[in-house]
């Protein structure tokens, strides 16, 4: 055997599980089959009362499925009959361990997640190290899978059908503790005394039957047959539909294999969890899934698009300029790896507040538990603030976060870099100014990239980084080490305005706009946003925004152009906010203070009453100028299909234009940082799995009815016409 | 084609379905059946014998109600062994589908004489009691967008805009109605009483009825399905399958729905030659039924597309109808149903409805048959049609007409 060893001890066989040459054990046919061939020695072994399975890793027990098999198989057509085979070869073999005759015991020394918790789950006694590290969870779901080896049998079986929905359904893991208390593992003992406890369940003549093949079984809270499970199915169904938009097949399969499979007597209730396994297997959403959240993300958690032959810097200290919302964020995350932070504003009371409020933050995760003082202190001892630039000498690297507004940027690059080293990079943080055009205050334009970060920075994984024309590749090496260094990913794009993220992100509140103009129902416009898998729909974002924010954009363009003596028309979309502000006094859910410092009550495209909120009643009347009137009303399929393609179409023309040139980047971007539907796995993905050429025939259709917006790119075209795919 | 005609109708009063004081809560669903059944060859003074066959509506077909009700019930008649029985679920409109079955065999001339109709004790066997896969089974659930029927009445109105006035102004009128009906004892025709084993009567009339309500006292109830809707995910999943509504306006309550009650129907049908045969008179023609099925979220719509495709069929427009009834399952069904015909409420449900006199869910169809007929006659009208809205999104509608 290679990866399981077998030795006996004290009358009990050990199996160790170690693949070599892998940092982690995995389920796999191989490791697998020398799990059924260690039982089946120990069970021919009359010197051998029961067996301990355990893991020669470190900290880990078993660590999951082979994801990377996974993904294999479900690149290519799937013969189903085949994998039902294959897989039931391995419900088979765990069927056979828990019918052995023998005890078994799993000794989960570390991790154990989705395939090593279905086999401890195949086991008469689970004991687990007393260590927080260890979780143990099915966290399939999490990836649009879902348990294939027994789980979402064994574990309703064990602790009820409602506990094992919390887990399953959620992809849930537990710390050691909380798996004792939920009734997953029998026992939590010390490391040390693990082997020696597993060992004596056997000697002390622990029980080798499950609890579900004793005749008087009951499943705990109520069986197949109950009215409480009816009311389980029911609820979770309804509740599962509300959050999935039935968008998630992984969610209706698990709930389907424990629907039709807890009746059933285990050896046929396995094959039900396969047939539904499959299932998302012959469907592109797991698939898709899988390749963008969990191998494309990991690329870009990687720094896989970082120049190799730049050798790596370690990043000690930063600047940050601007100690808003933004900088704050940047503040708290640096400081909490342990850079040395300046946090700079224009004076130092506005500093100082930047430095409190990250604090605020800190206190409030104390008070949850998620920090502790010492590591609160440590990180807020690192955070200077001040008003002085000259305290950014030293710097490895600054990044400014001011207002969005070309004037200032200008002014705090040229104070930072008269005092920052040569090699120091400058990074700005915008969500859409050219990097380029920034650069030309800089004296270092190589030294200067954009870093666009997204709200709020604690919780938001993805950087975008923006290459400016003169940006050079030691920068851009530089920029990955301190983003790797704060645990983030993210994707490098090219020069362009709103980039890429902030792009896309923008066809997506257009075509709202679009669509109340249209004089499509406003709660039509938000339910089909919703459909669609986005996680707020464009009214609504509108008003958390605040319209303030937009009709400055627009005062700011008829400036510009009245400054360069053009005439001014604003967009019908334009012209709406500027009707809800100005005729109104509307400026979304969060408004200003009035000019005489009285507080406005919110109130834009929705009311608002305490936690509730309503289309504003009167929208459509006070926007009848622009709004069409009694225009028929499209189904919510095609307005799903409009914000989709929208987005999608926006998506290949940045690909067309070398904004970004790298499909996983454009797919992991645009679901991670702006709320892209994650289960279509991307706008490239979405865009294979529909099809090129079905895509570029529907998106001319839309072109015809709602404009050029819908018409695709060149780029498209010509992959429908050779038939190619962007995977 | 051979003719099918009505020669009697009858049911049993319609007790409250609460086992602490409803009236019928200690008369089994057997019983309930085999008194109406029973009545039949009473009245008509004929053999049991010449009985085809007896079908009978049943939604809960479980516990005392499973097992081929039909069978059982006609055994307990006391009718000749040879008439067979079947029970049927089309869930609300069962005992409606009952008859049209029975009309269906007698048409198609394979039998003579046939009974429809249909029991229910909801008091006994409650409503959900044989379970079902819609709520629980993902595999229907999802793709169909479930919620519960309550919910799906008030999607109703807040799609056609009705307001909470609206349908309590509706249930008021059901209930005046109603207790005019039984002041004037209109429904006596039809009305076989409940005896107990030991021949003492236990209800001889609806006991559900409330003469007393107004919009004021309705006002004062909590919408029904408010917390279901709100709290466990069932707007939500009826707003994504219609997604022009921002939010459901809960406007049903126990008041403005149809009522739990026990109760059975029995009708009784035939051809030409058997009624002559028994020496019975016909009383009115069956003149075509159809049953639709409609979009499942929404589930109540279906009376007016099943009443369309019957005038169709029977090369009738809706001025042909004198009298309509629309089973009172809840106010939002009705306003929908005389809208979408374009009729007023002055020709519908004319003596009240379940909204009064309550909903014995698989009894219900044989008894509006029956009730129609009555008023037909009281009038010297001709025709009616009988329609319910039916769960999973159906409707059934059967018309009749006086000979």
């Amino acid at each position: 055997m290679t990866i399981i060893d077998y030795k006996v001890e004290d009358g009990c066989a050990i199996l160790t599980w170690d693949e070599q040459g892998q940092p982690m054990n995995v389920l796999n046919g191989q490791s697998l089959a020398e799990l059924d061939a260690g039982i089946a020695r120990a069970v021919a072994d009359d010197a051998v009362k029961g067996v301990v399975l355990t893991s020669g890793k470190q900290g880990i027990f078993v660590a999951g499925g082979d994801l990377k098999q996974i993904e294999a198989l479900g690149s290519g057509p799937i013969d189903a009959a085949d994998l039902l085979a294959k897989t039931s070869l391995v419900l088979d073999q765990l069927r056979r361990m828990e019918t052995c005759g023998k005890p078994v015991v799993a000794a989960i020394n570390g991790v154990c997640l989705g395939g090593g918790l279905e086999v401890a789950l195949a086991c008469h006694r689970r004991i687990a190290v007393d260590a927080p590290h260890a979780k143990i969870g099915l966290p399939e779901a999490g990836m649009g899978l879902m348990p294939g080896a027994g789980g979402t049998q064994r574990l309703p079986r064990l602790i009820g059908v409602q506990a094992s929905l919390g887990l399953i359904m959620t992809g849930k893991q537990l710390s050691p503790d909380e798996a004792l208390k939920q009734g997953v593992v029998h026992e939590v003992v010390p490391a040390e005394a693990l082997l020696a406890s597993a060992k004596r369940y056997i000697t002390e003549g622990g029980s080798a039957v499950q609890p579900w093949d004793d005749k008087r079984y009951q499943v705990p809270g109520g069986g197949a047959e109950s009215p409480k499970f009816m009311q389980t199915m029911m609820g979770t169904i309804a509740m599962t539909h509300m959050n999935t938009y039935g968008n998630m097949p992984s969610q209706q399969a698990i709930l389907s294999s424990i629907y039709e499979g807890l009746g059933l007597p285990m050896d046929r209730a396995g094959k039900v969890e396969t047939r539904y396994f499959i299932t998302l297997l012959q469907d592109p959403t797991a698939r898709s899934m899988l390749r963008t959240l969990f191998f494309s993300l990991q690329e870009c958690q990687k720094g896989a698009r970082r120049p190799k032959d730049v050798p790596r810097t370690t990043i000690k200290k930063i600047g940050i300029i601007g100690a808003g919302l933004m900088g704050q964020g940047i503040a708290q995350v640096s400081a909490k790896v342990g850079i040395d932070v300046v946090l700079l504003d224009r004076d130092q009371a506005s500093a100082d507040r930047g430095k409190e409020r990250v604090a605020s933050t800190l206190q409030r995760a104390l008070e949850k538990g998620r920090t502790t003082q010492a590591k609160m202190d440590a990180l807020l001892a690192r955070i200077h603030a001040t008003a002085s630039y000259a305290d950014l000498a030293g710097c490895d690297l600054v990044v400014e976060a001011v207002f969005e507004d070309r004037g200032i940027k200008a002014t705090v690059t040229k104070a930072a870099e008269a005092v920052l080293g040569p090699d120091a990079v400058f990074a700005t943080n915008t969500s859409g100014l050219p990097i380029t055009g920034l650069a030309e205050a800089s004296a270092r334009p190589e030294n200067f990239i954009g870093m666009h970060f997204f709200s709020p920075v604690e919780r938001m994984q993805m950087v975008e980084v923006i290459m400016g024309e003169k940006t050079s590749q030691a920068t851009l090496a530089k920029a990955w080490d301190f983003i790797l260094a704060i645990k983030k990913a993210a994707i490098v794009v090219n020069d362009s305005p709103g980039f890429y993220t902030s792009r896309v992100f923008g066809t997506f509140i257009t075509e709202g706009n679009q669509l109340l103009l249209e004089g499509v129902a406003p709660a039509l416009i938000e339910n089909a946003a919703k459909l669609a898998g986005m996680p707020m729909p464009p009214l609504s974002i509108s008003d958390q925004v605040g319209l303030g924010t937009m009709h400055k954009v627009a005062q700011q363009a008829k400036k510009d152009h009245e400054a360069a003596g053009k005439e001014w028309k604003p967009s019908p979309a334009q012209g709406v906010i500027a009707k809800l502000i100005e005729t109104y006094d509307r400026w979304g859910a969060y408004p200003p203070p009035k000019d005489d410092g009285t507080p406005r009550t919110p109130g834009g495209f929705y009311e608002y009453d305490g936690k509730t909120k309503r289309i504003w009643p009167e929208l459509e009347s006070a926007l009848a100028e622009f709004i069409a009137q009694d225009a028929p009303q499209p189904t919510g399929d095609e307005v799903r299909q409009r914000y989709l393609f929208t987005q999608c179409l926006e998506a290949a023309r940045c690909l067309e234009q070398g904004v970004i040139t790298d499909v996983r980047d454009g797919d992991v971007g645009v679901i991670m940082a702006v709320g892209f539907p994650a289960f279509t796995g991307g706008p490239f993905t979405f865009i294979d799995n529909y099809g090129v050429a079905k895509f570029v025939a529907d998106a001319d259709a839309l072109a015809a009815k709602y404009g050029e917006r819908f018409s695709p790119p060149g780029l498209l075209r010509k992959m429908a016409d050779e038939g190619k795919t962007f995977y | 084609m051979t003719e099918c005609f009505i020669y009697d109708a009858v049911r049993t009063p319609r007790g409250k379905g609460r086992k602490k004081d409803g009236s019928l809560a200690d008369a089994t669903p057997l019983h309930l059946a085999k008194t109406v059944l029973s009545a039949l060859p009473t009245r008509g003074n004929f053999d049991s014998a010449a009985i085809d066959d007896v079908i009978l509506g049943c939604v809960e077909p479980v516990m005392e109600q499973g097992a081929n009700i039909g069978r059982l019930a006609a055994m307990a008649a006391g009718f000749d062994e040879s008439v067979p029985g079947f029970q049927v679920n089309r869930f609300c409109s069962s005992g409606l589908e009952a008859v049209n079955l029975a009309a269906a065999k007698i048409k198609a001339g394979d039998a003579d004489v046939v009974i429809g109709g249909g029991v229910e004790s909801m008091s006994r066997v409650p409503m959900g009691a044989a379970g079902g896969a819609w709520a629980t089974d993902p595999a229907i659930a999802f793709p169909t967008h479930f919620v519960p029927q309550g919910v799906s009445a008030d999607l109703l109105a807040t799609l056609d805009g009705h307001t909470r006035h609206d349908v309590d102004s509706f249930a008021v009128e059901s209930q005046r109605r109603a207790k005019q009906a039984w002041d004037e004892g209109r429904f006596a025709k039809s009305i076989v009483p409940v005896l107990d084993v030991i021949g003492v009567t236990m209800l001889a009339h609806d006991e559900f009825i409330r003469p007393e309500t107004t919009v004021e006292s309705l006002g004062k109830l909590e919408p029904s399905f408010k917390v279901m809707g709100e709290n466990y995910g069932f707007d939500a999943v009826a707003i994504q399958r219609y997604p022009q509504v921002e939010a459901i306006n809960h406007i049903h309550h126990a008041g403005n729905s149809s009522g739990i009650v026990d109760g059975a129907s029995a009708v009784l049908l035939g051809n030409e030659a058997a009624g002559k045969r028994l020496g019975l008179t016909p009383r009115a023609r069956i003149v075509t039924s159809y049953s639709i099925g409609t979009e499942p979220c929404l589930m109540l719509a279906g009376p007016a597309p099943s009443a369309q495709k019957a005038l169709a069929r029977a090369g009738l427009t809706a001025a042909d109808i004198d009298i309509w009834e629309i089973n009172e399952a809840f106010a939002s069904v009705c306003l929908r149903f005389m809208s979408a015909m374009g009729i007023t409420h002055e020709v519908t449900n004319v003596n009240g409805g379940a909204i009064a006199m309550g909903h014995p869910l698989g009894a219900t169809g044989g008894m509006l048959v029956g009730t129609v007929l009555d008023e037909l006659e009281r009038r010297n009208l001709k025709r009616g049609l009988i329609t319910l809205c039916v769960g999973a999104g159906m409707g059934t509608t059967t018309i009749i007409e006086r000979v």
